[in-house]
């Protein structure tokens, strides 16, 4: 293996193990501030008791997110200097922006809200909460931007050898990463929803501090179904979008081949890197209306497509249908637990499912992000440049050692971890008592 | 005109670029030297926990100073961030791996109360912040030195040949450094005997900190270019009043059983010791040793003019705030550690 094909899978497994931290720190962080407001309107022990227990899970949690996020920003120099010289000017400007604008707070007062329980009023640790819930969604907001401008660029001009700064409004304006960053927040919150949800359930069923996991769960099932909703008919408009910039993309996760108006939507399909095996029980038109609203619509096939200008195919396709199977499943599990949340414990079967549906969200923000980002390859820039351009000249030795150490350390804090929180979700609230 | 206002803006960028590592040095620094000195100065398992404390509500605050550095970094100098960070690619990953565990330590280690669990992290708490201040070293003192790039800027250094002596003596430069101030802030934050030990190892330290410092700026002249902006134009040599007076002030200070300012005075030492660093190797960002005409600079390397100037009104709204806000927590929290301070 190559030192980019390696850099590749490294930076893969980077990404996407501090992606498997930072959607529950988006989603919780602002539910565990609504539930410190909650108790700063009321006065009631219970909210702020529940703030601490959810606060325990989301430290431990916020602290891999932390630490992993660390590597991410230099691997675009240690990997990925052709890139950074590349493209810095704008990418470069974005991260750094988000350093000063948003990381700083979110670890400054992560710092505040940890320690400060004692020493802050409720209503001043409250801000506190709120500052880290804030903080770290806008801290998402740069690094969509940023991320927008891989798979679409604006508002910049090639000069000087260069991608240079010719807009910053197009850049922070571009569309497609505001697509992005909808599609991304709801993701993210119904993730903390059916978090919340699953670990509640387990209580519920052992009827453990049930007016504790009551309320937690009946709020988190009203956010789960709110944004199950909001991601999947923004998910729509997205990919909407996405198909007029993206062809490319559009046609590995459809696995569409030949270019055609009125493009058939397969319901039977087996892909393949070279053509179909399998296209049976066809859907006439309905690709071309999914992709553009439009049942007539021309959709460009991959026979048009130069083969170095294919992304992978069959991965593209498979994680946009998890993607969807599993953004269509949601909605209804959240949808059930809110109509019968006054009388959930009746309803035994469904709070055995729930914690076992909690890897699911993490599955379905996985495949979106492979979608996104496999579906974009061969290009690092969508049209601008090819990831084998971008990768530094380091050899396979260097990544390998990088690559291998990064993946043993990242194994054990992440098997750690996990089993940390999961032991402080099973203990329940009396977690706090102890010392 | 046009370029003459460029090349003002790349140099005021070079300015805050060293303003954010030496911010970063100075803040990370000390927590990195309080876990350093975890197994000199903690005799039990209470006196452990208030170290870890010690630093607790501010490590995380204090490492964005790194990411900030980087960010700007990449964003400023793109091509020198690509070079310098490909460059240094091992030690680099290296210090990040250090601070991984580092990090994780702190929430971990309390969870579970299992001997080996904790050694474990304890273990973590102090390879994660021996290693970074030592790496840190090893690499400033070869970007001082100057390191072999070729006519594209790509370096050609390997991990070897940045551990040659002056990179070494850097490094512990570096661990020194960090160790007194992390003696220092334990001097403020802890109480009773550990304090007393603090305070008595910081002491004990200074003369030490003064004799490395006259033996590496001496073997700074011999191995480095970096006199040579001072010779040029010697009112540049005011950077010396910063390290200098910080090292006297501390010492009187320490004398004066003043610990907020005799840690003040090291960390305008620390600050003095980057600013001379870097303003020897202005305008290079990474000069180039042997070849200097390969160095990259604040001319190659820039961002462009519009870049520079959004970044500027960005840098100057946002960091007097998060100067403002890091200052607050400092101040609601960095009271000697009580028993309801205890998190960890």
């Amino acid at each position: 293996m190559d030192a980019l094909m390696l850099s590749r899978l490294q930076f893969a497994a980077a990404t996407m193990f501090h992606f498997i931290f930072v959607p529950l720190t988006l989603g919780l962080s602002v539910l565990i501030a609504s539930m410190e407001t909650a108790y700063v309107r009321t006065g009631k022990d219970i909210y702020q008791r529940m703030a601490k227990f959810w606060g325990k899970i989301f430290l431990v949690n916020f602290a891999l997110g932390v630490v992993t996020g660390i590597t991410l920003e230099f691997q675009f120099g240690t990997n990925w200097a052709g890139y950074s010289a590349y493209v810095g000017d704008i990418f470069g400007s974005l991260l750094a922006i988000e350093a000063t604008a948003a990381f700083f707070l979110e670890s400054t007062f992560i710092g505040v809200w940890h320690f400060g329980w004692n020493k802050l009023s409720p209503k001043a640790h409250c801000i506190a909460a709120w500052c880290v819930a804030g903080a770290s969604n806008l801290s998402a907001i740069w690094i969509i931007i940023a991320n927008g401008f891989m798979q679409d660029p604006q508002g910049f001009v090639l000069r000087n050898g260069r991608a240079e700064l010719e807009n910053f409004a197009d850049v922070v304006l571009n569309p497609f990463a505001w697509y992005q960053f909808f599609h991304v927040i709801p993701a993210a919150m119904l993730l903390g929803g059916f978090f919340i949800m699953g670990v509640s359930a387990w209580h519920l069923l052992r009827k453990n501090e049930e007016e504790f996991f009551g309320k937690s769960f009946r709020m988190a099932a009203a956010v789960a179904l709110v944004f199950s909703i909001v991601t999947a008919i923004e998910g729509h408009a997205h990919g909407n979008h996405m198909s007029l910039v993206q062809p490319a993309k559009l046609a590995a996760m459809e696995s569409h081949w030949k270019t055609q108006k009125g493009a058939p939507l397969y319901l039977l399909l087996v892909p393949g890197e070279t053509g179909n095996a399998l296209e049976a029980l066809p859907i006439p038109g309905a690709l071309s209306f999914l992709a553009y609203n439009d049942f007539n619509a021309e959709v460009v096939g991959l026979n048009d497509i130069p083969e170095d200008e294919r992304p992978p195919i069959v991965l593209t396709f498979l994680s946009f249908r998890i993607m969807v199977g599993l953004g269509t499943l949601f909605p209804l599990l959240a949808g059930f637990g809110w109509l019968m949340r006054k009388r959930i414990q009746q309803y035994p079967l469904y709070l055995k499912v729930l914690p076992w549906v909690i890897p699911l969200p993490y599955v379905a923000i996985f495949a979106g992000w492979t979608l996104a980002e496999v579906g974009r390859q061969p290009w690092i820039v969508y049209g601008l440049m090819r990831t084998s351009d971008a990768v530094s000249r380091v050899t396979t030795a260097q990544v390998g050692f990088s690559m291998v150490t990064m993946c043993v350390i990242y194994t054990l804090l992440g098997v750690a971890g996990i089993w940390l929180m999961t032991n402080i979700a099973r203990k329940g609230p009396a977690v706090l008592d102890e010392k | 005109m046009e370029t003459m206002n460029y090349t003002f803006l790349q140099a005021i960028w070079f300015v805050l670029w060293g303003l954010l590592w030496a911010v970063y040095f100075i803040l990370d620094g000390f927590d990195l030297g309080v876990g350093t000195l975890m197994p000199f100065l903690a005799r039990n398992e209470q006196e452990k926990r208030v170290m870890y404390n010690a630093t607790g509500p501010f490590w995380d605050g204090n490492e964005v100073w790194l990411i900030a550095a980087g960010g700007v970094t990449f964003a400023a100098f793109p091509y020198a961030y690509a070079q310098m960070f490909s460059g240094l690619y091992v030690p680099l990953m290296l210090l990040l791996f250090a601070l991984i565990i580092r990090g994780v330590s702190f929430e971990f280690r309390s969870k579970v109360d299992n001997e080996n669990w904790k050694r474990t992290w304890d273990f973590c708490q102090i390879a994660g912040s021996f290693l970074p201040a030592l790496l840190l070293g090893v690499a400033f003192a070869n970007i001082f030195r100057g390191l072999p790039l070729d006519e594209t800027g790509f370096n050609t250094a390997t991990i070897i040949g940045l551990l040659n002596p002056y990179g070494l003596a850097g490094g512990l430069m570096f661990v020194l450094m960090f160790v007194m101030h992390g003696a220092l802030w334990l001097a403020i934050r802890a109480t009773g005997d550990l304090k007393t030990r603090s305070e008595n190892l910081a002491v004990k330290l200074w003369p030490i900190q003064v004799v490395a410092t006259v033996l590496f700026l001496a073997f700074t002249a011999l191995e480095t270019q970096l006199f040579g902006n001072y010779f040029l134009y010697p009112f540049l040599l005011v950077i010396l009043a910063l390290p200098v007076g910080g090292l006297v002030l501390m010492r009187t200070w320490m004398g004066a059983r003043k610990w907020w300012l005799a840690w003040g005075a090291s960390a305008a030492y620390i600050g003095g010791v980057a600013a001379f660093g870097l303003g020897g190797i202005f305008p290079a960002i990474i000069p180039s040793n042997p070849n200097p005409g390969n160095s990259l600079t604040i001319m190659n390397s820039a961002s462009s003019p519009l870049t520079l100037k959004i970044m500027l009104g960005v840098a100057l709204v946002f960091v007097p705030l998060v100067i403002g806000y890091q200052f607050w927590a400092y101040r609601t929290f960095a009271h000697p550690v009580g028993e309801s301070d205890i998190h960890y």
